[in-house]
């Protein structure tokens, strides 16, 4: 079986090279896609590396918000002060992911395209209401983050769709963001649960728009909007906080593995929420 | 199969070879450049003993495919030395002994090298964080970590940059 390289230099050249094969794959951080090569899990014809695409790794205002280029690494969101300081979540989500050698080749849009339940960035972008700009053969459309994982390994883009570039809306006023894992090791490990938020708190301490986002407690990501509308109206009094954690318990659906049986996966979702609100309610009162 | 050429810069020399398309930069520096330095330690990108600089950015080089390097730069382990003189963090893990069977110490070296490049003066918490993506199977870390602070320290005292 032979493989093919491609280095497109535009986006249209990329969608109708990845349109042509349907077994190509496209390539940017390739910290998944070459381990999947190597271990025969991915058999692709051709390999298209979107990097040299003018323009994908780069990061650039959009609409008051950000557009982060596909082929943009982890630690580059690190180097965007505006976007640390609009998104801090995201940016700690994506920089949770693997080592620093790692983390200097993976993207947040390769990370939502491996669909992995337990990837980090997801439930953190998902939160924060990203989408993605979805380019394919028929020409472009935007897509929500949500939609694009549709189970483990599996996504909504057609043959020759790939992501171009991720959007994250600007910060709302009152608004901040957070997200946290559970893993046996401080680093270096996969999400056992991962649990994102970005919420909104008026001048007077009511929360007044809430999302609450997990990974690894289903087959994708899961947005738990009943555990977010629990805040809203609520100054996060004790009471709104349980309301909200066993309204996260009760949208988990884990499987027992190695990494943690259900059981364990479902009382720790509760416990990260409430450590992610609590962490986005003290950054948005430290902003207002 | 059709090979392709690639044309990059390695320790500051410009290197032409050709590659199948799914061979790592890892196989073509160690089998086309004979550059034997990076291990494949777990092709996977959890061991960090094939480590190496891509354009000032360290990578494992087990997760980059030979023909993304076409026009870019590569620093790899033979790179950090000046000819004969070893690089102050190579002497001082071997005055402390801060390897045991010496396969992850290429890693160890250009990782703690990009680290002290960027952060001269980095606490015990950042060099071990820094270091996770790099595995010892030997040592136990606690030797490494001490010869990066010490190397730090006294490149600062020299004034010089890593």
């Amino acid at each position: 079986m032979s493989l093919v390289f491609h280095s497109p230099r535009s986006a249209e050249e990329a969608a109708s090279l990845l349109a042509a094969d349907p077994t190509a794959r496209p390539l940017v951080g390739g910290t998944d896609l070459i381990v999947q090569m190597r271990s025969g899990s991915a058999v692709p014809s051709a390999i298209v590396d979107l990097k040299r695409i003018p323009g994908l790794a780069e990061i650039r205002p959009h609409n008051g918000g950000f557009a982060i280029g596909a082929a943009t690494p982890c630690t580059a969101l690190l180097k965007d002060p505006e976007l640390c300081r609009a998104w801090p979540g995201v940016v700690e989500a994506a920089n949770l992911i693997g080592s620093v050698q790692v983390r200097n080749r993976a993207t947040m849009a390769g990370n939502l395209c491996n669909a992995s339940p337990a990837a980090d960035s997801v439930p953190a972008l998902v939160a924060a209401g990203a989408t993605c700009l979805v380019i394919g053969p028929d020409g472009e459309r935007e897509v929500a983050a949500r939609d694009i994982p549709t189970g483990p390994g599996k996504t909504s883009l057609k043959s020759g769709e790939f992501i171009a570039e991720i959007r994250l809306p600007p910060r709302p006023s009152g608004g901040a963001d957070a997200y946290l894992r559970s893993i046996p090791r401080t680093e270096m490990d996969i999400a056992v649960v991962g649990a994102g938020v970005a919420l909104q708190v008026d001048a007077d301490g009511v929360c007044t728009a809430a999302r609450i986002a997990l990974g690894a407690v289903g087959p994708t990501v899961v947005l738990v909007e009943e555990a977010g509308a629990a805040l809203v109206g609520t100054r996060f009094e004790d009471s709104a906080l349980e309301d909200m954690v066993q309204k996260v318990r009760a949208a988990c659906r884990p499987i027992d593995d190695k990494r943690g049986p259900a059981a364990y996966r479902t009382a720790m979702a509760g416990v990260l929420a409430r450590r992610v609100v609590s962490i986005a309610r003290e950054r948005a009162g430290a902003e207002a | 199969m059709s090979k392709i050429a690639v044309c990059t810069e390695v320790n500051s020399d410009v290197h032409e070879f050709l590659c199948d398309p799914g061979d790592s930069l890892l196989d073509a520096l160690r089998e086309k450049l004979d550059l034997t330095g990076s291990k494949e330690g777990c092709g996977s990108g959890d061991c960090g003993a094939c480590t190496v600089m891509l354009d000032g950015e360290m990578v494992c080089s087990c997760l980059v495919l030979a023909a993304e390097a076409d026009g870019r730069k590569i620093v790899t382990i033979e790179g950090v030395a000046e000819g004969s003189v070893l690089h102050p963090l190579q002497q001082k893990f071997l005055e402390l002994g801060a390897l045991q069977c010496g396969f992850c110490t290429p890693g160890l070296i250009v990782s703690a090298k990009a680290l002290l490049d960027s952060k001269p003066d980095p606490d015990e918490e950042e060099v071990r964080y820094w270091l996770a993506g790099n595995l010892c199977r030997c040592t136990g870390y606690d030797k490494v970590v001490r010869a990066v602070m010490e190397t730090a320290a006294e490149l600062r005292q020299e004034g010089v940059k890593a």
